[in-house]
């Protein structure tokens, strides 16, 4: 079974808001293809604050499923509608103590069912904004149309080429079968071959140079690392922000999705690795929450 | 709260005789059955024992029929791979959309290779067209494979109909039978099976050994090389404790065969008669007049199998589910889709499977349970009208979710 956070069982077992709100005016409906969950969110709105005073659910689905549309329902009473479409997935997910990488699709499930909601609220037509497909990549959560979307749109070509772009593979590489599969299958509609021995595309970064940099030089280099990095990282709805460099530690800010991830961790360690290929030197890439005060800093840095 | 496993398609309990015949050969008779010293005294004659007690289930001929692996899964591959070897020309194969996956996952790769495969649909009962099986049958076809009994359904296919349909077309015939062996009388030397998989722990053995039948004469290409191990079939040191185990353990199923196919069958059928009578909108799966003494699968519509079973769980009641949550892949069980089982029944398929050690006390417990966890999830579905406490006229109209 599955290893559920003690938060989603709790809402599992106690779900709050169940059933329809009666008086509802806004009512969003949507389901994941990739396991046949399905969500009916029933919001009612006040029309003069657009203030949700009240949140319902129907869930046809599994413990998470349930359980992401119960916190849900919690997450938005009481919020304005503008508020309420700030919230993500990993608010979701966060607000239970996270959720297996496998069921990570139940959140999303929430946060659409929300926006369907408003959008019905508001009269518009609700527009899904992704397709989701079979997990691959169960390190970095990345499934097979993200993969196969990246293969299309990059001429990627081979497997470290798709660790690049999309993390996935990048863990612990039990799926590199499965990624060659989906490069086998895009590059034989290319009209192309899969080749394992080709080389992988050149990465953006320039290969570690010889002479000692000064300061100035290495915090342009770590610029540019983030900045070659920021596509994936923004892809995901997050960002990071380099805050300062004190000998061999970079500080940096993860933003927006990035923040409070359960996948921060892995992604600093990403960045860590790249940081330390380009530059040649050994570095460490640390949350700047956990950056000494400004005066220790100063004794660190002429220590 | 009570404790009661009624998921014994997955796994077992390891009986007790069959730990206590074990322990000595972790502890004593540990030594290297080819080994000529004390510690190894007795280890190949137990192992001997182990493979009559085996022949002694199946019904085999020889003793030397009997190969021991380390589990179905590799019994299932050394099978199909030696057919394919062992017969370079031949490019096909036949088997069915319900096998395990042991079976559809070694296919697709082979398919990958460039082998044909023929995959057998069912009914709406899980059942085979064996008209469709004849004419699939030819001197391309390397092996059939099709299994004995599902695990999902507990639908017992034809299969000595079917190897002798095989023989007759001079095609080898394969099944997995891990869930028939100790559950269904078998006499294989009046069969044409050439080769059929055992999985140990599905009968009160230990996980981590299986068997490989191999009819004499069948021709053979080994999976493993190296050592004379197994007369040379499969190499590799001999898992002496868990064969010895093993042997207790078909001896044991021999020996209960009869309370199977009662007993047992009583409390399965007490169970499901008690269910269907109790709780609307729910009905059995698979071919009701054949399936397992030991197996029932209800399908509960309108609500999401991972939920019952975590429900269940707290009641103290272990069972399993064909839905898409519990397994970690795309779609709910390959078997309801077979049986175009509608994707609102297919995600709520509870899989009920006894064994000789349940009682008809725990059936009740469980009948106790199961109407308030199916009415409290209805409670929270969308196909279904609590104010009338029943389904939406249409619930497929009344609900029409935009899948992303």
């Amino acid at each position: 079974m599955w290893d559920y956070s003690d938060k989603v069982k709790d809402h599992f077992f106690n779900p709050k808001n169940a059933g329809a709100v009666v008086d509802a005016n806004a009512i969003g409906e949507v389901g994941s293809i990739s396991c046949g969950d399905a969500l009916r969110l029933t919001l009612k709105v006040n029309p003069d604050s657009e203030i949700i005073e009240d949140a319902g659910f129907q869930t046809f689905g599994c413990g998470s499923a349930i359980a992401s549309s119960s916190v849900l329902t919690e997450i938005i009473k009481g919020m304005t509608l503008d508020q309420a479409l700030k919230v993500t997935n990993q608010d979701i997910a966060a607000e239970l103590d996270g959720l297996p990488p496998e069921k990570m699709h139940c959140s999303v499930m929430g946060r659409e069912a929300l926006q369907a909601a408003i959008a019905n609220y508001r009269g518009e037509e609700w527009q899904d904004d992704h397709e989701e497909g079979a997990l691959i990549c169960k390190c970095f959560a990345i499934d097979a149309v993200m993969i196969e979307e990246m293969v299309w749109a990059n001429k990627l070509r081979t497997v470290e080429d798709v660790t690049n772009y999309t993390k996935a593979g990048g863990g612990c590489a039990a799926c590199h079968e499965d990624i060659e599969a989906i490069l086998e299958k895009v590059l034989k509609e290319r009209g192309e071959s899969f080749d394992p021995a080709a080389a992988p595309l050149a990465k953006p970064e320039a290969v570690a140079e010889a002479k000692p940099m000064t300061n100035l030089q290495r915090i342009k280099k770590i610029e540019e690392v983030l900045n070659s990095l920021r596509p994936q990282l923004m892809a995901d709805g997050g960002d990071v922000e380099l805050v300062d460099v004190v000998g061999n530690i970079a500080y940096v800010n993860m933003t927006g999705a990035c923040n409070g991830c359960q996948m921060a961790a892995m992604t600093i360690a990403g960045i860590q690795q790249r940081l330390m290929e380009v530059l040649g030197e050994f570095i460490r890439v640390v949350p700047a929450s956990q950056m000494p005060k400004l005066t220790d800093m100063q004794e660190t840095t002429h220590a | 709260m009570p404790d009661i496993y009624l998921d014994n398609n997955a796994t077992t309990k390891v009986d007790r005789a069959v730990v206590d015949a074990m322990i000595p050969f972790f502890t004593e008779q540990f030594g290297n059955p080819s080994s000529i010293h004390r510690f190894a005294d007795g280890v190949a004659r137990a192992i001997k024992k182990a493979r009559g007690q085996v022949q002694e289930l199946l019904g085999a001929e020889h003793d030397s029929e009997i190969i021991f692996t380390s589990c179905g899964t590799e019994s299932d591959s050394t099978a199909i791979l030696s057919a394919i070897r062992a017969q370079p020309n031949r490019k096909e194969i036949i088997t069915t959309t319900v096998e395990h996956p042991a079976i559809l996952s070694l296919c697709e790769a082979l398919e990958k290779d460039g082998y044909t495969i023929h995959r057998l649909p069912v009914d709406k009962c899980g059942r085979l067209n064996l008209d469709a099986y004849q004419k699939m049958l030819s001197d391309q076809v390397a092996i059939v494979s099709v299994m004995w009994a599902n695990n999902e359904t507990g639908t017992i296919f034809p299969v000595e109909e079917m190897a002798e349909m095989a023989n007759a077309a001079g095609v080898m015939f394969h099944t997995d039978a891990v869930q028939a062996v100790g559950k269904i009388p078998m006499m294989l030397q009046d069969t044409k099976i050439d080769m059929l998989s055992i999985s140990g722990h599905k009968l009160h053995a230990p996980k981590g050994i299986g068997v490989l039948y191999l009819r004499r004469g069948t021709r053979f290409r080994p999976l493993l090389r190296g050592g004379h191990q197994e007369r040379g079939r499969r190499a590799g040191t001999e898992n002496t404790a868990s064969i010895v185990g093993l042997g207790v353990a078909c001896e044991l199923a021999m020996q209960h065969m009869e309370f199977e196919n009662t007993q047992v069958k009583a409390m399965r059928d007490r169970l499901e008669r008690g269910i269907v009578a109790q709780i609307p909108h729910c009905f059995i799966t698979g071919d009701l007049n054949n399936r397992l003494p030991n197996t029932t699968d209800i399908a509960f519509e309108y609500i999401e199998g991972e939920a019952i079973l975590m429900l269940l769980n707290k009641a103290g009641i272990a069972a399993s589910s064909g839905s898409a949550c519990t397994s970690g892949s795309l779609e709910p069980s390959h078997v309801m889709r077979a049986m175009q089982i509608p994707y609102t029944a297919a995600h709520g398929t509870i899989r009920f499977s006894f064994s000789r050690y349940n009682t008809l006390h725990e059936v009740d417990e469980v009948l106790k349970v199961m109407p308030d966890i199916v009415a409290t999830l209805r409670k929270l579905s969308p196909y279904w009208d609590s104010v009338n406490n029943a389904p939406f006229v249409n619930p497929e109209q009344a609900f029409q979710p935009t899948y992303a």
